[in-house]
């Protein structure tokens, strides 16, 4: 029994990360070879593809453009959503539960019903077509990390917060120097969580710039692989390599704190 | 000062989200469904135009567009396979996960990587391995389908089902690996007791264990399938072909951005929306049943 768990688990596990190898490979192969061998090449490796994508999209204008989008969200939500959170789960206030029922009701609407109204609203009313703000704007506090911070606060003992206000620390005081430091864990979740949704959204970037120079990495990759790719010389090698560079941040930053991507931490997060 | 509750302070700090709130979500959210009420257009900037009342019409546009019941149909299959797939997977592997001692690390990162990963960059790999002449066809030789996997108008949704499945397993074996933790381990005693097989306790404890987080997989699976856009849009080259794999958020962006019907397309927004809390509400009675 032990042994079928452990074939059945290390056979998935190879499985799903075939395509990432593969992804590698065909990156840096100079002609496609889609034979059964041709996954394993032994020699013949090069880098010219990621020089062929690079000529055709501005990687690091795209990167760099990819990075203002994520540091937006993840500064917006790094700070709105530590006050809201610590609001939320630390003090008594009018509006306290109308605010906690619709942090829980934005978590169940979904983004498609809100994606024309935004559309009409942001790029046609407020001009902000081809502009990070317009980018930022529908992501900038992330509402699940708003939750988790919220969850993470709540568990902190009372007695701590009471003995800092008796001493007179103001709110502020008391979330930055007895709250913050003993949910670093939490926030480093909740930052990790918050970076991937900006990094790889597709959809919205895509509606909001038409200029190529504005572009994050995904948007731009996209219109490669759905315009120009048909004519390039070896379409798929540039595509694996674009791939690549867009994959390796997140799958980078992923595998470096994979501890904190644990089920206890979202656990606590999603049960509510 | 007891009117504003015994913190004041709180609504200063919860502030800056009550207004992200009300401006990204509560204003939209009212103003989506006053678009499918009325006649809406893109004017040029600075034009004052009409938007008059119409009723129900496009509601009755949308419910009889070919193109959108091609598209419902479309996630249905995507559904049909997408759902079970995920439930069923994502629990056997969290329970093994679950028990695994050695090797944790890496089996993580190989099951969450995809969930982490963009899908335009994970969308590149797949149409290398799944276009005519792709690994996938080579592996299969002669049983490899013609026309290929994703022009082929019978196999082009299945794949984008699958491919969906692998790309969000790990998160909900994530979800299905918390909820493990809260099944108390006496259950397992007891069963273990009585001589029950473990394919036994897997359906007598676990699966019971563990139904409301079958209720959330389900519900999230069935948004993350109406929200469908990226696959659809890069996979098959725009819900091809012949729209066999078109979803309705494509169908949405096609006809209120590309075509200029933003009314038709708050309206199918609406339909697609009531249509998810439906099923969610039927799925939750139906498993939260005893």
């Amino acid at each position: 029994m032990k042994a079928v768990r452990y074939v059945v688990l290390f056979a998935g596990a190879l499985i799903f990360l075939f395509p990432f190898y593969y992804m590698l490979i065909g990156s840096l192969q100079s002609a496609p070879d889609t034979s059964i061998t041709g996954a394993f090449p032994t020699s013949g490796l090069t880098l010219d593809n990621y020089a062929d994508i690079n000529s055709r999209v501005d990687l690091v204008g795209s990167l760099i453009n990819s990075g203002i989008f994520t540091g937006g969200v993840l500064l917006g939500t790094v700070v709105f959503g530590v006050l809201a959170g610590y609001a939320l789960a630390r003090l008594r206030f009018r509006g306290r539960g109308t605010l906690f029922v619709l942090v829980l009701l934005v978590q169940v609407i979904p983004f498609q019903l809100l994606l024309i109204p935004l559309y009409v609203l942001i790029v046609r009313g407020y001009g902000l077509a081809d502009s990070y703000l317009g980018m930022i704007l529908p992501f900038a506090i992330n509402t699940t990390a708003v939750f988790i911070f919220r969850q993470f606060f709540l568990q902190l003992p009372d007695d701590l917060f009471a003995a800092a206000r008796l001493d007179g620390a103001g709110e502020l005081r008391v979330l930055w120097s007895v709250a913050l430091p003993l949910v670093r864990p939490a926030l480093l979740t909740a930052v990790l969580l918050t970076f991937i949704g900006p990094w790889n959204e597709f959809l919205w970037p895509f509606l909001v710039t038409k200029q190529a120079d504005m572009q994050p990495l995904a948007v731009s990759l996209a219109n490669y692989i759905s315009n120009v790719s048909a004519r390039a010389a070896n379409p798929f090698g540039a595509i694996l390599a674009g791939a690549c560079v867009l994959a390796a941040p997140a799958v980078g930053l992923f595998i470096a704190f994979q501890r904190h991507f644990v089920s206890s931490d979202l656990g606590s997060g999603v049960k509510g | 000062m007891r009117v504003l509750g015994r913190h004041p302070v709180g609504m200063i700090l919860s502030a800056p989200y009550a207004v992200y709130l009300a401006v990204i979500f509560a204003y939209p959210l009212g103003f989506a469904v006053w678009m499918s009420f009325h006649d809406y257009f893109f004017a040029a900037p600075g034009a004052i135009v009409d938007h008059p009342f119409v009723g129900l019409d496009n509601y009755r546009a949308v419910l009889t567009d070919p193109g959108v019941h091609q598209a419902f149909q479309n996630i249905l299959i995507f559904l049909v396979i997408n759902v079970p797939l995920t439930t069923g997977l994502a629990l056997v592997l969290a329970v093994a996960l679950n028990r695994a001692v050695h090797g944790r690390a890496f089996l993580r990162v190989a099951f969450y990587v995809p969930y982490v990963t963009a899908s335009v960059a994970v969308v590149g790999v797949w149409l290398f391995l799944f276009n005519s002449g792709g690994l996938v066809n080579s592996v299969l030789g002669p049983l490899a389908p013609d026309p290929s996997w994703l022009i082929n108008e019978h196999l082009a949704m299945p794949t984008i089902a699958v491919f969906v499945t692998w790309k969000q397993l790990g998160f909900f074996i994530l979800l299905y690996l918390a909820a493990l933790q809260n099944v108390p381990k006496e259950l397992y005693e007891s069963a273990a007791v009585d001589g029950a097989s473990a394919w036994h306790r897997f359906w007598s404890v676990t699966v019971p264990a563990v139904r409301p987080a079958t209720a959330l997989v389900v519900i999230l699976a069935l948004i993350t399938g109406a929200n469908l856009f990226t696959e659809p849009y890069l996979l098959t080259g725009g819900g091809g072909p012949n729209g066999a794999s078109a979803s309705p958020v494509l169908v949405m962006y096609q006809r209120g951005l590309q075509q200029g019907e933003p009314d038709f397309a708050a309206a199918l927004g609406v339909l697609l929306v009531l249509g998810v809390l439906i099923v969610a509400y039927i799925n939750r009675r139906l498993i939260e049943r005893d």
